[in-house]
C-alpha cells in the first residue's frame, strides 16, 4: 500500500504444514484433534486495542522510508553530529506515522465489522467454538459459518437452497442436496449424535466451485462433491432447517482462503518513484561526501587557526574525523531532499481521485442503481496511460440479455431474418402464444410457422423443445399457480428454457431425480438419471432421462463443432444444412448452440452407470475419469437442430470504441464465440469497417485488421513473437474461441513484450484471470454474478463508462500526479540545497540556513496543502474537451509528463532556484546594514529572508502549475502564505521567547528584518529571477512546440470566442477576429476571407485550418 | 466506499449532484497567452530597471570609508605583540591617520569589520546559552552544555556569559579625532549606546534581577577566559550599560552570517556644532586600543565609516542586480516577442 518496500508480514501465511488429505470423523473431537485443524475462531482483525500501537509501529518501521527517518532521529541524538534538533525530524515522522496508523486502524476496524456477523449462537454454543467434525444445525436465513457437509434438511430429498451472494455475488438461488443415506437421518437428534461417518477429502483450498471427498459410513463409500457442501458465507434460504457436519472451519474455510488479493498491483509511476528516491539517496550521499571532504580540507587549512576561539575536544581535533562527523551532520540536514511526506501525499491524492470516480454521476447506472467504484485506490494515474484494452464480448460489449431469436430444426430455419442485430423486430407481428396459459408474457418471437409446426405435433420439433426443457440446470420457482420464475446461472440457459416454455414445453418442477414438464398442457414427469455437466473444456452438457414410456434418452446441447464431431454418420446431410444455417446465424452476431439426442440401450446404460458411480467416488483424477465416461456415452448422436440467441449490444458501445481508438488505444476483443459471431460484433461496434482488409494469417499489409482464430499452439514460445508483431500492425484484433486461460496468456504476452499499460475489462467468471493479469482490471457488474467485479480494480455497470474512466478520470489523475511529483521534487530540492551552498561559506560545519522550526514545518505546513489541492482538483482541460479531443490522451501513453528526463528538469530547476535563493540574499547581505545603521547581515535575519523568499517563490510556482483555481486552491495558496507569516511572527514573538528562551532564539528577527525595505527588495528580486525564466521557457515551449494540451486549450478558447461572436453584430465580430489573432490562428490576408463567412462557417473553416 | 446506504430506494446509491463531487467547482483557468506574458515581461523589465537606477542614484549619494588597521602604520607593532604569546596580555595602543575626502552628510555610523572570522560555524553559533543571557538564575549558575568548553572555568566556577561566542567578543576600542585645517583637534563624539535592536536590548538580553548591585548579581560566576574585565564592568562610563545588556556584547552576540562582516561600534553624535551636518572633510586620526588577535586565522580588522540611505548602507549589489535582471528580462521579452511574431502568430506551430 503505502511503501512498496514494505515487508509483508501476514499472520495467515504461517499456515500449518502442508495437509495432503483431510480426515474428519463425525462427532469425534478426540479423533479430529489429532490433526490440529483450525478451529472456527477467526481473528480477521490484525490488532486488538492493546497490541495496536506496538504491532503497527513495528510494521511501519519495516517500511524503508520510515526506518530511514528513525535512523536519522537516532543520529540527531548524538551531540557531536546533531546539526538539527530532534524535533525537526520527529514532528513530520510522527505526523506521517499517525496518518498511516489511522488509516491502518480504520481498515482493520472495517474488516473486523465485516466479520462480526459470522458469530452466531447455536444451541448454547458460540459459532467460534465449533470444531471440525461437529454436527450443527442451521436455520433459515442464517449465514453458514463454516464449510459444512449437508447431512439432512427439512425439504424433501434432502434438498437445501442457498444464496451465495457473499461468496461470489450471484443472487440466484442454488440448490444443494444431501446424500440419500444421510438425509434419512432427518432431524432426529439421537441418530445424528450417533452418526460416525468419516470424511476423507481434499485439503483446504480456495476453489469455491469444487470439492472432492468421500464419505465412509457403515462400510460403504459415498462420493461427495460441491453439490453437497454449504460453504461459509452462504445464506440458507427457503429451507426451514438443515443439519451438517463441519469439514473446514475458521481460516481453512474456502471463503477465508479466498480472502485478500494475492497479487499486489503497482503502477509504473510507483516503480519510477522508487528508482528516483534511490537516486536521490545516492545524490544525498554524494553531497554528504563532497561536504565532508570540504570540511576536512577546511579544518586543515583554516579551521585549525580557530582553535584558540573554539577550544574543541581533542577528539575533534583531527580533520579527518571532523569530516566524518560532518558527513553524518549533512546527511541529517539534507535529509529533506528525500521527501518524507511523499508517499503519504501520493496515497492521499490517489484516495481523492478514487472518491471522484465513486462520486461520478456520469458513471452511475440508474437502471441498476450501480455507481462506479474504484476498488483499488492505488492505480488511478495508470488509467491515464492505457495502450491496450482487452475486452470480453458477452456482457461487456453486449448486454448479456439473451433472447431466443432463431432456430434450425431438422434443416428448416425459423425466425425472422433480422439482418442486422441492431434493428428491432418490428416488421412482422409477434407470435400469439395465448394457447399456452403458462407462457412468459415478455417473450417475443416473430415467426408463426414454428407455432404451426408445434401445433401440428411434428415429432422432431417437439423433441427439439423437449430437449430445451430438459437439458439445463435452471431452477424453477413458482410463486403462485402458473407464475413461473426461472433461476438460471447463465442467461443463455434461461432464454432457451423460456423459449421452450412458450412453445408449449413448460419446465415446471425439478427434484433431484425427476423433471416435470407440461407438454402442451399435459404434465409429464421424466426420471432424471444423470447430468453430464457443462465445463469450458467439454463445451457441452447432456442429461440422461427416462420418459414415462420407459425409453432411455440422452439429450445433449453444446458448441456446434463439438456436437458435430459426435454425430451418427447418417446425419451428415442434415449436418451440412444445419451448419450452413449456423454460419448464417453467426454472421448475424447470434450465439449458436447445436442440439442432439440419442436413444440409449438399457443394458449398456446400466453398465455405464455402474462405472459412473465408481468413478464419482474416486478421490484421485475424478474429473478425468468422469470426463472419459461422459465422452464414451456422448457418441453417435442424432442431430436435432440448432438455436440462435441474440445478445444485444450495450448502449454507446460503437461510439465508445471509436473514441478510444482515436485516443490511440488498441482494443482487442477476446471472446469464446465463433469467428463469424465475433466478426459481426466487430462490425456493429465500429471496430471493423468494410473498407478494411481482413487478415487471417500472415498477410502483412498496412492498416489491416486481424481476426485470429487463436489456437493454443499460437501461444507457444516460438510463435508468440510473430503473433504479437502481426497483431500490433493491426488496428483491431479480435481473438475468438479463446478459453479463460488463453485470455490471460494474451494479456501476459502483450504485457511482457510491449511494455505498455494493459487494461482488461470483463463481466464473467471467465474473465477473472485476465482481469487479474492485466495492469488494470475492470469489472462490469452485469448479469453474470460478481466474480469479475470482486477480482477487479474498478467496476461499473456499462462498457461506455470506460471512455469516461480513461479519458477523463485517468487522464486527469495522470496529469495531476505527474504535476504533483514534479513540483514535489522541485520544492524539496529548492528548499534543501540552500544548505549545500551555505556549506561553502560556513566552513562546511553543517550549520543550517533556516530556523529549525522552519525546517520542521516547511514540508508539512507551509507548502503541503497548495500542492495537494493542485493534485486533487487540477484540470488542464475540462471534461467535455477531454472527451472531444481523444488525442489528449497520447502524452500519458508516451509517458511524457513524468519520466526520468522530467525528473532531471524539475530537480535542476530546484537546484537553480536554491542557488538563486542563496546567492542573491548573500550578495545583498554581504555589505548591508539597516536603514538605522545597525547590522542586518546576521545569520538569523539571513535565515528569515531566505525562508520568506523560498515560501513566496514556491507559492508562485505552484500558482503557475495550477491550471484550475478553485476556491479551495485560492484558500490553500493564500492561506499557506498567511499561515507562514503568522507562524513566523508567533515564533519570533516576545511571549513565546519568555517561556522557552533557548527553543525560540529568533525573537524579534522577523520584525527587525521584514520592516527593512532592502529585505523586501531582495525578496522581490529573488522571486523575479527564480520565476521569470520558468515563465519564459513555458511560453517558448507553447509557442515552438505546443503539446496536444496546448493546442486543445487554444482550440477551446477559439470555440468560446466564436460562440461569443455569434451573439454580437458584424461590427463586433471584426473585433473578435482581431482578438483571434492573438492565438496566432490566422494570417491577416485570410482574415478578410473569414469575415465573409458566417459564424458557423468560421468554425468549420477553423477546424479545417487547425 | 460503495457501502449500501441506509436509505434504500431506487436511486439510493446515486452520487450527490454537488459541484464538488462532480468536479465542476467554479474555477479560474489562467494560461500563458502572449497577451498576458509579453506585457508582464516588459513591465517587469521596466520596474527592475527603474528600481535599479533609483537604487544606484541613492547608493551614489552615500559615503563609505574603510580603514584596514590590522598591521597598518603604528599598529604593526601591536599586531606583532598579539602574535607573541609572551606579550599577549600587554596593553597596546596605536594611532592611524586618514583623510575624509568629502563631507559625510547626515548620520554617520562607525563599524568595526572583521575579515575571515567565521562566526557562522555550527559549533560556534550553538555555543551560547540564551537562558542565561535572558537572566535566568538557574542558567546563570549552571550554564547549558552547549557552552562547553566555556561553561565552567578551571575552578568549576560557572562562566557568565558562557560559550565561545561571548568568549571571543571583539575588544578593540576606538577614539576618533578630527584635525580641522585650522584650530585644535576635536574629539569626534560617538553614541556608544542605542546601537542594538530594540528587541535584543529589551527582550532577548536581560540581567539577572537583583535588589543590590550588578556585581552581586553576578557573584559566583567567572568572566570568560579571554576577557580582561568582568561582564558587569564592560562600560564604566554608563552604569546601566553593563552585564548582559551591554550594547557591544549584544551586537557581538548576534552572529554574522558570513566570514566577512562589520558590526556597529558607534553613531556620530551630531549635537556638537562641528559635526551637526555630519563628518566634515579633512584629516582624522583614530586611536586604537589593540587587543583582538586576528593573525592566527589570517584575519583582517578594519574600521568602517558610513552613511546610510533608505535601504541601508552603501550596497552596490542590489542596484546592479536589479539593473542586470531588468536588462535580461528585457532581452528575453524581445526574444519572446520575436518568436511569437515569427512562429506563434502565423499558426505554424498549430499544424499537426
Amino acid at each position: 500500500m503505502l511503501v512498496p518496500w514494505r515487508g509483508f508480514w501476514n499472520p495467515r501465511s504461517k499456515a500449518p504444514g502442508q495437509e495432503e488429505e483431510r480426515h474428519v470423523k463425525a462427532n469425534d473431537r478426540d479423533y479430529n484433534e489429532r490433526f490440529t485443524y483450525a478451529d472456527n475462531h477467526i481473528k480477521t482483525a490484525k490488532y486488538t486495542f492493546y497490541t495496536f500501537l506496538p504491532i503497527n509501529l513495528f510494521e511501519q518501521f519495516q517500511r524503508f522510508a520510515n526506518a530511514y527517518f528513525l535512523v536519522l532521529l537516532i543520529l540527531q541524538l548524538i551531540p557531536e553530529i546533531s546539526s538539527l534538533s530532534w524535533f525537526t525530524t520527529i514532528v513530520p515522522l510522527v505526523l506521517v506515522l499517525t496518518i498511516t496508523a489511522v488509516k491502518d486502524a480504520t481498515d482493520d476496524y472495517v474488516k473486523d465489522i465485516c466479520c462480526l456477523y459470522f458469530f452466531y449462537r447455536i444451541q448454547k454454543e458460540k459459532w467460534m467454538n465449533v470444531r471440525v467434525g461437529d454436527i450443527i444445525k442451521l436455520e433459515n436465513n442464517q449465514f453458514v459459518a463454516a464449510d459444512v457437509l449437508l447431512l439432512s434438511s427439512s425439504e424433501p430429498y434432502g434438498l437445501c437452497y442457498i444464496e451465495t451472494a457473499e461468496l461470489d455475488g450471484e443472487t440466484n438461488l442454488k440448490v444443494r442436496q444431501a446424500l440419500t443415506v444421510t438425509s434419512d437421518l432427518g432431524a432426529d437428534v439421537a441418530k445424528l449424535a450417533d452418526f460416525n461417518g468419516e470424511v476423507v477429502c481434499e485439503p483446504p483450498n480456495n476453489k469455491l466451485d469444487k470439492f472432492i471427498g468421500t464419505l465412509y459410513w457403515k462400510d460403504n463409500k459415498y462420493s461427495l462433491d460441491n453439490e453437497k457442501m454449504l460453504l461459509r458465507g452462504c445464506m440458507l434460504r427457503n429451507t426451514e432447517w438443515c443439519f451438517g457436519m463441519v469439514i473446514f472451519a475458521g481460516l481453512q474455510t474456502k471463503l477465508m482462503q479466498n480472502c485478500g488479493r494475492t497479487k499486489f498491483k503497482r503502477t509504473s509511476i510507483d516503480r519510477l518513484m522508487n528508482t528516483l528516491v534511490l537516486w536521490i539517496f545516492g545524490f544525498l550521499i554524494c553531497m554528504g561526501i563532497i561536504l565532508a571532504i570540504g570540511n576536512t580540507i577546511w579544518e586543515q587549512r583554516v579551521g585549525r587557526n580557530f582553535w584558540a576561539y573554539l577550544l574543541w575536544d581533542e577528539l575533534l581535533s583531527s580533520a579527518v574525523f571532523s569530516g566524518f562527523l560532518t558527513f553524518w551532520s549533512y546527511i541529517i540536514i539534507l535529509n529533506t531532499v528525500v521527501p518524507i511526506s511523499l508517499y503519504v501525499s501520493v496515497e492521499v491524492l490517489r484516495l481523492g481521485h478514487s472518491y471522484f470516480i465513486n462520486w461520478d454521476r456520469k458513471m452511475y447506472y440508474s437502471r441498476k442503481d450501480t455507481p462506479a467504484e474504484a476498488r483499488t485506490t492505488t492505480l488511478n494515474e495508470e488509467l491515464g496511460q492505457v495502450e491496450f484494452i482487452f475486452s470480453d464480448k458477452t456482457g461487456t460489449l453486449t448486454q448479456n440479455i439473451m433472447v431466443f431469436s432463431k432456430c434450425s430444426i431438422n434443416g428448416n430455419t425459423y425466425g425472422e431474418n433480422i439482418g442486422s442485430i441492431q434493428m428491432g423486430h418490428n416488421k412482422t407481428p409477434c407470435v400469439d402464444f395465448s394457447f399456452n396459459p403458462l407462457m412468459d408474457r415478455k417473450f417475443r418471437f416473430h415467426d408463426s410457422s414454428l407455432v404451426e409446426a408445434i401445433k401440428l405435433e411434428e415429432p422432431l420439433v417437439q423433441e427439439f423443445f423437449r430437449l430445451l426443457a430438459l437439458c439445463h440446470t435452471v431452477m424453477p420457482e413458482e410463486r403462485s399457480e402458473g407464475e413461473l420464475v426461472y433461476q438460471a446461472q447463465s442467461p443463455d440457459e434461461g432464454a432457451l428454457v423460456t423459449a421452450a416454455r412458450n412453445f408449449g414445453f413448460v419446465f415446471r418442477a425439478r427434484t433431484p431425480e425427476t423433471i416435470t414438464l407440461y407438454e402442451m398442457g399435459q404434465p409429464v414427469t421424466y426420471q432424471l438419471l444423470a447430468i453430464l455437466d457443462f465445463n469450458n473444456v467439454r463445451k457441452r452438457m447432456s442429461v440422461i432421462v427416462r420418459n414415462p414410456k420407459g425409453q432411455l434418452k440422452l439429450y445433449s446441447k453444446g458448441a456446434d463443432t463439438i456436437i458435430f464431431d459426435r454425430l451418427e454418420p447418417a446425419n451428415e446431410e442434415l449436418m451440412y444444412t444445419t451448419s450452413e444455417h449456423l454460419n448464417e446465424f453467426a454472421g448475424e452476431g447470434l450465439r449458436t448452440l447445436a442440439l442432439a439426442y440419442k436413444d440409449l440401450d438399457e443394458d449398456m446404460f446400466d453398465e455405464w452407470m455402474k462405472k459412473l458411480l465408481f468413478a464419482s467416488a474416486a478421490l484421485e483424477n475424478r474429473e478425468e475419469r468422469l470426463g472419459a465416461l461422459y465422452e464414451e456415452v456422448e457418441q453417435g448422436l442424432m442431430l436435432l437442430g440448432a438455436t440462435a440467441i441474440e445478445d444485444k449490444l450495450q448502449e454507446g458501445v460503437p461510439e465508445t470504441i471509436s473514441c478510444l481508438t482515436l485516443a490511440n488505444i488498441k482494443i482487442w476483443v477476446l471472446t469464446g464465440d465463433k469467428l463469424e459471431t465475433a466478426m459481426n460484433i466487430g462490425y456493429s461496434c465500429n471496430m471493423l469497417r468494410d473498407d478494411m482488409n481482413e487478415l487471417f494469417t500472415d498477410n502483412m499489409a498496412f492498416r489491416i485488421h486481424l481476426i485470429s482464430h487463436l489456437q493454443a499452439h499460437a501461444l507457444e514460445a516460438d510463435l508468440e513473437q510473430i503473433l504479437l508483431d502481426v497483431a500490433c500492425l493491426c488496428k483491431t484484433v479480435i481473438c475468438c474461441r479463446v478459453t479463460p486461460l488463453q485470455k490471460a496468456q494474451v494479456v501476459e504476452l502483450v504485457k511482457r513484450h510491449k511494455r505498455a499499460v494493459t487494461l482488461a475489462i470483463g463481466d464473467g467468471a471467465n474473465d477473472v484471470s485476465m482481469i487479474k493479469t492485466a495492469h488494470i482490471g475492470v469489472g462490469i457488474s452485469g448479469q453474470e454474478g460478481m466474480q469479475a467485479v470482486l477480482a477487479s480494480d474498478y467496476s461499473f455497470a456499462q462498457f461506455r463508462y470506460l471512455q469516461r474512466l480513461l479519458l477523463v478520470h485517468g487522464r486527469w489523475s495522470y496529469h495531476r500526479m505527474c504535476n504533483f511529483l514534479c513540483y514535489f521534487f522541485y520544492k524539496n530540492f529548492a528548499f534543501t540545497l540552500v544548505h549545500f551552498w551555505f556549506g561553502f561559506l560556513c566552513g562546511f560545519s553543517a550549520q543550517t540556513v533556516y530556523d529549525q522550526w522552519f525546517i520542521t514545518l516547511f514540508n508539512i505546513v507551509y507548502t503541503s496543502l497548495p500542492v495537494l489541492a493542485m493534485g486533487v482538483f487540477d484540470q488542464d482541460v475540462n471534461e467535455q474537451y477531454s472527451l472531444r479531443y481523444p488525442n489528449l490522451y497520447r502524452p500519458g501513453q508516451l509517458n511524457l509528463l513524468f519520466n526520468k528526463r522530467k525528473f532531471f528538469t524539475c530537480t535542476l530547476q530546484g537546484v537553480c532556484t536554491s542557488f538563486i535563493l542563496f546567492f542573491i540574499p548573500y550578495g545583498a547581505f554581504l555589505c548591508a546594514v539597516r536603514d538605522d545603521g545597525s547590522h542586518i547581515s546576521d545569520q538569523q535575519s539571513f535565515a528569515v529572508t531566505i525562508a520568506t523568499s523560498l515560501v513566496i517563490v514556491v507559492s508562485v510556482q505552484i500558482g503557475l502549475d495550477t491550471n484550475y483555481w478553485t476556491a479551495v486552491n485560492h484558500f490553500f495558496i493564500w492561506g499557506s502564505l498567511a499561515v507562514y507569516f503568522a507562524i513566523l511572527f508567533a515564533m519570533n514573538s516576545d511571549g513565546i521567547f519568555r517561556i522557552f528562551p533557548s527553543q525560540f532564539p529568533f525573537v524579534g528577527t522577523a520584525r527587525n528584518a521584514l520592516n527593512q525595505k532592502s529585505v523586501w527588495l531582495v525578496i522581490l528580486l529573488t522571486t523575479v529571477v527564480c520565476i521569470m525564466p520558468v515563465v519564459a521557457m513555458r511560453f517558448l515551449k507553447t509557442d515552438l512546440h505546443p503539446t496536444q494540451t496546448d493546442k486543445a486549450s487554444i482550440r477551446i478558447k477559439i470555440t468560446k470566442l466564436l460562440v461569443f461572436s455569434e451573439q454580437w453584430t458584424d461590427h463586433h465580430s471584426a473585433q473578435t477576429l482581431t482578438s483571434l489573432n492573438m492565438f496566432g490562428i490566422m494570417r491577416s490576408r485570410k482574415s478578410n476571407r473569414l469575415l465573409r463567412l458566417n459564424s458557423g462557417g468560421v468554425e468549420k473553416y477553423l477546424c479545417r485550418f487547425l | 466506499m460503495g457501502k449500501v446506504r441506509a436509505d434504500a430506494g431506487p436511486f439510493a446509491r446515486r452520487p450527490d449532484n454537488s459541484a464538488f463531487k462532480q468536479q465542476r467547482l467554479p474555477a479560474w483557468s489562467p494560461s500563458l497567452t502572449p497577451y498576458t506574458v509579453l506585457p508582464v515581461f516588459y513591465f517587469l523589465a521596466l520596474v527592475c530597471v527603474l528600481l535599479g537606477v533609483w537604487l544606484l542614484i541613492t547608493v551614489q549619494n552615500t559615503h563609505q570609508l574603510k580603514i584596514d588597521y590590522t598591521d597598518a602604520g603604528a599598529c604593526a607593532t601591536c599586531a606583532e605583540m598579539r602574535n607573541d604569546p609572551t606579550k599577549a596580555k600587554m596593553n597596546c595602543d596605536c594611532v592611524i591617520n586618514f583623510n575624509v575626502p568629502k563631507t559625510f552628510q547626515g548620520d554617520v555610523f562607525i563599524y568595526y569589520g572583521l575579515i575571515n572570522f567565521h562566526q557562522n560555524l555550527r559549533r560556534y553559533i550553538k555555543s551560547r546559552d540564551d537562558d542565561q543571557l535572558v537572566g535566568r538564575k538557574n542558567s546563570l549558575k549552571s550554564p547549558s552544555s552547549y557552552c562547553e568548553p566555556f561553561a565552567y572555568d578551571e575552578n568549576a566556577v560557572p562562566i557568565a556569559p558562557c560559550g565561545a561566542v561571548a568568549n571571543s567578543m571583539f575588544n578593540d576600542s576606538f577614539t576618533l579625532t578630527y584635525h580641522p585645517p585650522a584650530g585644535a583637534a576635536v574629539n569626534v563624539p560617538l553614541y556608544r549606546k542605542g546601537i542594538t535592536w530594540y528587541t535584543d536590548k529589551n527582550v532577548k538580553f536581560r540581567n539577572p534581577s537583583t535588589n543590590t548591585t550588578l556585581q552581586q548579581a553576578f557573584q559566583g560566576t567567572a568572566q570568560p577566559p579571554f576577557w580582561q574585565k568582568p561582564v558587569y564592568e564592560l562600560d564604566l562610563d554608563h552604569p546601566n550599560n553593563n552585564g548582559f545588556i551591554n550594547d557591544d556584547l549584544i551586537v557581538w552576540m548576534r552572529e554574522a552570517a558570513f566570514p566577512n562582516f562589520k558590526k556597529l561600534y558607534g553613531i556620530l553624535n551630531r549635537a556638537h556644532t562641528t559635526f551637526s551636518y555630519g563628518l566634515p572633510e579633512g584629516n582624522y586620526s583614530i586611536a586604537i586600543n589593540y587587543n583582538f588577535p586576528v593573525q592566527y586565522f589570517q584575519g583582517r580588522k578594519e574600521v568602517v565609516l558610513s552613511t546610510v540611505s533608505w535601504f541601508g548602507g552603501q550596497n552596490h549589489f542590489l542596484p546592479i542586480a536589479y539593473l542586470v535582471s531588468g536588462g535580461l528580462i528585457f532581452i528575453v521579452a524581445i526574444v519572446l516577442t520575436a518568436v511569437y511574431v515569427k512562429v506563434g502568430r502565423s499558426g505554424k506551430n498549430m499544424e499537426e
